[in-house]
């Protein structure tokens, strides 16, 4: 692995930081210190100056007209995305564009030209539905909603919960049971929202104050067999690549909070002056500055390396458990202590810290628990047979 | 807690709406029927949260009534609220017809 930046990676990482800089955060100024969206002029104009920069819809395969960046370079550029008040679950406020929904990619041509496409020109949206209130964490064995066939259609019964935006999405993935238990039994299927049965019963608040989850019910939703996605009772697989490649830019985005709230430590830092001296000057807060450059180094390198496996077509999946774990986990240390170093005012809300505390706190849990992620690993260093 | 704010409304006057906690959170107006007019919050910039944002609206004509609930989930609520609003009418309150985000579509059991 190489170890340091190639030109045009470094290119790449200065404009994204100068973006960040210059656009972004100004704006935020104006906004409440909550909000994740941007009104939609603002966000106009910002998603201009992305496309003219050759950067918009990152996640998009070339083929499909993205711009062509390895992950590895799309994990720098998260880290630098994430680096503002709203960045870790809005990162520029989502004005580079995405993928949507990268299993769309797997769909048959049908498929693609009813959802996919108009999914990358901006005109539909999807969620995905995996999560039920039976569990998340094990979802081949948790999912409980059951779909029956019947003649062409499918009748799908059940719920799901915690879901991100199923209310205002024009289709989602939903992952029912149509086999026997386990991962052998569930199956992915297209369900346009508008389908009679499909109901989003409640919105579920969470410690993200500007972003909501929700809740949704399946009263004999009937969808025709030609939107299940792949093969039947292959369901898993397709949730499954998801989660692994998810957890690297997951990653990423925490590591871009810790830097900056590291930044601003070290600048608190040397400004706050206690018994006639800065806070810099103690031990107590220098060993607090020290160990954040520790954790953040530790994160960025164990989240490029998992990328690095990735982009060169390796086994990722340990790499991104551990970088899931590290990264989450040090960076909320990083908020903590930047808080502690802020002082009272780490704690109010004219400084962007006490939201990357609370939202942070939800990474340890998204995208798979970080007791899930030791388990992976665990499973793969012990063997197979472990369970 | 329920979804709905189905607390009765209160004056909206002066000497009422000091008993309101400077607080972050979310409001609904009523007209002089009695009827929703206008959802909205107190956030971070509230100078006096949600006592500070009602007493702006002292001199709106035609709203009469108010009623509260303290959250720190301010933005959340408000879009539960005009969700659910919208769920039950069609439409939104009278005077968030300029609500300038997208918002979902409920269906509350």
């Amino acid at each position: 692995m190489e170890l340091s930046l190639n030109n045009e990676q470094q290119m790449i990482v200065d404009m994204v930081r100068r973006f960040v800089r210059d656009e972004i955060i100004p704006l935020e100024m104006h906004l409440d210190p909550d909000a994740d969206q941007l009104e939609a002029e603002d966000r106009d104009r910002l998603v201009g100056k992305v496309k003219d920069m050759g950067l918009y819809g990152l996640d998009i395969p070339v083929d499909y007209g993205g711009p062509d960046i390895d992950v590895v370079t799309r994990t720098l550029m998260a880290i630098e995305m994430s680096q503002h008040r709203a960045g870790l679950y809005a990162p520029c406020y989502g004005v580079f564009g995405g993928a949507g929904l990268a299993q769309l990619f797997e769909a048959s041509d049908a498929q693609k030209e009813k959802y996919l496409f108009p999914t990358l020109r901006g005109e539909k949206r999807g969620f995905f539905g995996l999560t039920e209130p039976s569990g998340g964490s094990d979802p081949a064995r948790a999912i409980q909603t059951k779909a029956v066939q019947d003649g062409d259609e499918w009748v799908i019964n059940g719920g799901k919960i915690f879901i991100s935006g199923a209310d205002k999405a024009d289709f989602g993935l939903v992952f029912a049971r149509t086999g026997g238990e386990g991962r052998g039994g569930v199956t992915c299927f297209i369900v346009d929202t508008d389908t009679p049965g499909f109901h989003v019963r409640r919105i579920v608040h969470t410690l993200r104050s500007a972003h909501y989850a929700t809740e949704l019910q399946f009263e004999d939703m009937r969808v025709p067999a030609i939107n299940i996605l792949g093969q039947l009772n292959k369901g898993f697989a397709i949730a499954n690549d998801r989660l692994s490649r998810q957890r690297i830019p997951y990653s990423a985005g925490c590591i871009g909070i810790a830097v900056k709230a590291h930044e601003m430590a070290l600048e608190y830092s040397k400004q706050r002056q206690t018994f006639g001296a800065p806070l810099s000057n103690r031990q107590a807060i220098q060993w607090m500055l020290v160990d954040n450059e520790i954790d953040i180094k530790q994160a960025t390198w164990l989240t490029l390396e998992a990328a690095d496996r990735a982009h060169r077509g390796d086994s990722f999946r340990k790499e991104a458990a551990m970088c899931k774990i590290v990264a989450t986990e040090s960076a909320g240390r990083v908020v903590d202590r930047a808080m502690q170093i802020h002082g009272g005012y780490g704690v109010t809300k004219d400084f962007p810290l006490e939201r990357w505390y609370r939202e942070l706190r939800i990474r340890r849990i998204g995208e798979g628990p970080n007791e899930v992620q030791r388990h992976i690993i665990a499973r793969d260093i012990i063997g197979a047979g472990l369970r | 807690m329920g979804i709905r704010l189905d607390k009765p409304f209160l004056p909206l006057r002066e000497d009422v709406i000091k008993t309101v906690q400077a607080q972050l959170g979310v409001y609904q107006l009523a007209n002089e029927s009695g009827e929703v007019c206008y959802i909205g919050c107190a956030d971070a910039r509230s100078l006096f949260g949600l006592r500070g944002e009602l007493e702006q609206h002292l001199e709106d004509p035609g709203v009469s009534g108010f009623r509260v609930e303290v959250t720190t989930a301010y933005h959340t609520r408000r879009q539960e609220l005009l969700m659910l609003y919208q769920a039950d009418h069609g439409e939104l309150p009278v005077r968030n017809k300029d609500y300038p985000f997208q918002l979902g579509r409920l269906s509350p059991a």
